[in-house]
């Protein structure tokens, strides 16, 4: 897939898409552009949004101008890149062509901003959701009890602190039998 | 030297210290010893390309010759990168690889938690994110240190022998230059004395449970990575590294 001028940008970089409007026309207002966003759903995870994620941090119209600040899952995450281009396209065909995306690091993301509504659909889909918040006792000491996604029960194992993304690690239910991949807590 | 040129400098080393040990741990993918272990190299190698490329582009900003990260990495030979020499070592067995990678972790963990309290804010920024990633790092580098060395008498025999042969590529990390002399006073880059008081009571409480012997701290140690002066293995891995897109420069996705 051809990747324009999106992969190569800095932690403070711009992505500009340069289609001022012709015409003073309306700006749809933030709260809709949020719902808009809501429906772009994440490469790898399918089932949650880029704002479930906590991936888009901010929201705000400068003149006419759509300001968007994003914030990478992980520094090597491959998929921002591509979740860029969807959300550039999403704001397109709805109409919000002048539109300026910024990366933003700090805060660092944290699995505590996945939304409930995430952490629920998460689970349908087959990924145990984070448990617990992100304080440096979950990075560095043991994990809490990881519920199985498919039957509900606490009897798991870990397999691979690492799983099939850099977000994920791999579990195995010792009652169903089921692996299973677990949204590491950051 | 000015403040902006020891900066640069620095960022290089950061970076280029992050390629080269994620490049080495790409060759072993398709290539572990269990799938597990696979994906799990993979995965931290890519946190730590993406840590280079936010240490990088830091770099080529600061450069201002138009460079970008990409360029930085493919385009430069050995004298011009500054990776730490511990990172370019062969992978050897996979005692080697876990020996180089934890105590790598060990320190690179205390420098990006250090770093978080730059008064660069940029480099606090990067450092913040990276210390989450490096933080699984040192959790399954040190898990794995204490597996092996408290194994078998073979994992324990290999394992002792691993950090025997890499050791004296340990006590660069925690020397001090002029460049890092003068980023301290700036207040941009952390003291290596408190670095090195917390790395040696990591690394000497790791290898005692896992029932290793810890070499001497006060050992003779290899060093000149920081400054462009490398061992013989780095050439081989840059020549892999940088073929495609030295031969097709203008390649694109």
């Amino acid at each position: 897939m051809r990747q324009p001028q999106l992969m190569n940008h800095t932690a403070n970089s711009l992505i500009a898409s340069d289609r001022r409007p012709a015409s003073t026309a309306a700006q749809p207002p933030l709260a809709h552009v949020w719902q808009l966003l809501d429906e772009v759903l994440d490469p790898e995870v399918p089932v949650v949004s880029v704002v479930e994620l906590g991936i888009v941090r901010d929201l705000q119209w400068h003149e006419q101008q759509l300001q968007v600040t994003l914030t990478p899952t992980y520094s090597g995450c491959p998929a921002t890149a591509f979740i860029e281009q969807e959300i550039l396209q999403a704001l397109h065909q709805a109409g919000i062509a002048y539109v300026q995306l910024h990366q933003q690091l700090a805060p660092a993301w944290t699995t505590d901003w996945i939304s409930e509504s995430g952490r629920n659909k998460l689970r349908d889909y087959g990924i145990a959701p984070p448990v617990g918040s992100a304080s440096k006792r979950s990075l560095l000491g043991e994990e809490p009890v990881i519920a199985c996604p498919q039957c509900g029960s606490e009897h798991t194992e870990r397999v691979s602190e690492f799983g099939s993304t850099a977000c994920k690690a791999l579990y195995r239910c010792t009652d169903c039998l089921e692996p299973f991949d677990y949204f590491k807590c950051i | 030297m000015t403040t902006q040129h020891a900066l640069t400098e620095y960022l290089l080393r950061l970076g280029d210290s992050d390629i080269i040990l994620a490049q080495r741990l790409c060759e072993w993918v398709g290539n572990a010893p269990a799938l597990e272990e696979e994906m799990a190299l993979g995965n931290v190698a890519l946190d730590l390309i993406g840590q280079a490329r936010s240490w990088l582009e830091y770099a080529a900003e600061l450069q201002g010759e138009g460079r970008s990260a990409d360029d930085l990495s493919f385009r430069r030979n050995e004298r011009e990168y500054r990776n730490l020499l511990i990172t370019e070592q062969a992978n050897g067995n996979y005692a080697d690889t876990l020996a180089r990678q934890y105590l790598f972790d060990a320190w690179h963990y205390y420098l990006l938690q250090a770093l978080c309290d730059s008064k660069d804010a940029r480099i606090a920024a990067i450092a913040a994110k990276a210390l989450k990633e490096v933080t699984y790092h040192l959790r399954r580098s040190s898990a794995w240190i204490k597996r092996l060395g408290d194994g078998t008498d073979e994992s324990h025999q290999n394992m002792q022998q691993a950090i025997d042969d890499i050791w004296t590529y340990s006590g660069e990390m925690l020397m001090a230059d002029d460049i890092d002399n003068l980023l301290v006073e700036a207040g941009i880059a952390p003291d290596s004395a408190a670095i090195k008081a917390q790395w040696q009571a990591h690394v000497s409480a790791t290898l005692k449970e896992a029932t290793l012997d810890c070499p001497p701290m006060d050992s003779y140690m290899q060093q000149g990575g920081k400054q462009g002066l490398h061992t013989e293995q780095l050439g081989y891995l840059l020549a892999e590294m940088q073929f495609l897109p030295r031969a097709y420069p203008d390649a694109v996705w």
